[in-house]
């Protein structure tokens, strides 16, 4: 059966080019990064070798470069740690509503330990508006969180005007930039953020590795204690396989930026012309517009996202439900609701996310099966036949 | 996260359908929660459920307990299908994950429903 897959930002295949990187620190050169021998010397050279290759890549300092396990550590310590460091400064923190769960649940921890939080609201496509922002910025506000690109409906945020708000009253800006990174330009310095959190695993770097850029100067409180690694803000021995191959992807997605993402948005642009067009009550959730090229995420009226998504499943297709329903929750994404969708619409969602290696002929394929997998489930659903008017409906 | 038979259950599901002569209908749940089960069932003279089909809105665990409910209650009189309970459609399908339990609920709310209509709606009037 051909197998297609369409989740690329739930994550990414490793690179070849990443792989071959890689090996030679899980066998010869497998020292311990902070070992003094000359084991341990190989392992620490090349993760300084990485950070700098990183940090010229984002045109940052090396210093300001602290690997983590990934976008939820990123994100839990850069807002725990501003909060935590920072709370005689103030006492308010703002994130979006629209956040990764890390994100969200640690805004949710800080609240019940006292902090004021506030959730900003998005327009119907998913994006804070910079008023949105200035309504309830105070001047006690520590520290402002906006993701750069939505995971869920891949809506891109506005963030040199939000961080030049934050920096209005003296607020720090977090970004969490793990859907963005490999897939839009990402301008650390223009856009003037304090933190920006990326992980590796979403641009064809392996999995358990990322990091957190935190600009000179700022100190939030550690999260994760022990040993002095990363200038003695993160214990915990380096993983340095996996630094090697943070460096090595991001190189390469940095490098083919352009001709990958130009390439991958018109595959979009295409599958949502023919689902729009051949699917009827077909929502395209997200904003048009402002948007990362690799997302498109659909409510098919009348049906339940995780149904749909386990019918692809059947015909070698994987894509991701915007219904978290199959993640174990009953509730419905938090996203589509904060874009104003309703609930039993947000059921039905569905989120595919394509990738270098999606083909024209991949996208070809889906398109034919979801408009049989769609039309299959809503001959069994009973809001369409009421929809429809059939007997028992009137 | 779903077991072999639930999922051949989901694939091929069985008495899919509205039935166009039928007698009594239930509806349980609701969009807003993500399941809608719709029971229709051909209820003979001697009670007995000569017919029934299923319309569902909802995941695959509830597309797969409405097929298995169906199953069990067809050709069974309406005494014997009031008498069936949620554990024993779970237990038809080999389990069903914990946070899924809810539908086998749906499942057995929706035939008591459509047997409750039959009586009500059907029968009382003859």
């Amino acid at each position: 059966m051909r197998r297609v897959y369409l989740d690329y930002s739930a994550t990414t295949p490793v690179d070849e080019r990443v792989f071959e990187a890689m090996k030679p620190y899980y066998t010869e050169m497998f020292g311990n990064a902070n070992s003094l021998h000359c084991f341990g010397r190989e392992g620490a050279t090349a993760v300084d070798t990485s950070r700098r290759k990183i940090a010229a890549l984002l045109d940052v300092k090396p210093t300001e470069i602290y690997f983590t396990s990934g976008g939820t550590e990123g994100d839990n310590w850069a807002l725990k740690g501003v909060a935590s460091a920072y709370r005689n400064k103030g006492r308010r923190i703002i994130v979006s509503s629209v956040e990764h769960a890390a994100m969200i649940a640690s805004a949710k921890q800080l609240e019940s330990d006292g902090f004021d939080v506030v959730f900003l609201p998005v327009d119907g496509g998913g994006r804070v508006l910079p008023e949105f922002l200035e309504k309830v910025i105070t001047d006690d506000t520590v520290l402002v969180s906006v993701m750069t690109a939505n995971n869920e409906i891949g809506t891109v945020q506005p963030i040199k005007e939000l961080a030049e708000i934050a920096h209005k009253h003296g607020a720090y800006f977090h970004t969490d930039a793990v859907q963005a990174v490999g897939a839009i330009p990402i301008d650390i310095r223009g856009w003037n953020v304090d933190m920006l959190t990326f992980s590796a695993h979403k641009f064809y770097g392996p999995k358990g590795i990322g990091a957190l850029f935190i600009k000179s100067g700022i100190k939030p409180s550690k999260i994760i204690t022990g040993g002095h690694q990363e200038r003695s803000m993160r214990g915990g021995t380096t993983n340095v396989p996996a630094v090697v191959g943070m460096a090595a992807a991001l190189e390469l997605a940095l490098d083919n930026l352009e001709e990958n993402s130009v390439r991958i948005g018109k595959l979009r642009d295409y599958f949502v012309e023919e689902i729009e067009k051949k699917v009827p009550y077909a929502i395209y959730n997200g904003d048009r517009v402002h948007r990362v090229p690799q997302n498109a995420n659909f409510a098919f009226e009348f049906i339940e996202g995780e149904s749909l998504l386990l019918r692809l499943d059947m015909v070698g297709i994987a894509c991701s439900s915007g219904s978290a329903c199959s993640s174990g929750s009953l509730d419905p994404s938090h996203v589509l609701l904060a874009t104003g969708l309703p609930v039993e619409k947000a059921h039905g969602s569905i989120r595919f996310s394509f990738g270098k290696y999606t083909t024209k002929e991949d996208i070809d394929y889906v398109i034919e099966n979801v408009v049989k997998a769609v039309e299959n489930l809503r001959s069994i659903s009973p809001l369409f036949s009421e929809f429809k008017g059939d007997k028992h409906y009137v | 996260m779903y077991n072999e038979r639930v999922m051949e259950e989901f694939s091929n599901p069985k008495n899919v359908g509205e039935i166009a002569d039928a007698n009594g209908v239930g509806t349980v749940g609701n969009a807003t929660c993500g399941d809608i089960m719709k029971i229709f069932m051909k209820i003979d003279e001697n009670r007995v459920i000569q017919d029934v089909g299923f319309q569902t809105f909802g995941c695959a665990a509830a597309i797969a307990t409405s097929s298995a409910a169906t199953q069990m209650i067809k050709g069974k009189t309406i005494d014997e299908a009031l008498k069936i309970t949620n554990s024993q459609v779970v237990e038809s399908l080999g389990g069903l994950p914990a946070q899924k339990l809810h539908c086998s609920v749906l499942a057995e709310e929706a035939i008591k429903a459509a047997i409750h209509d039959y009586l009500e709606n059907y029968e009382k009037k003859k």
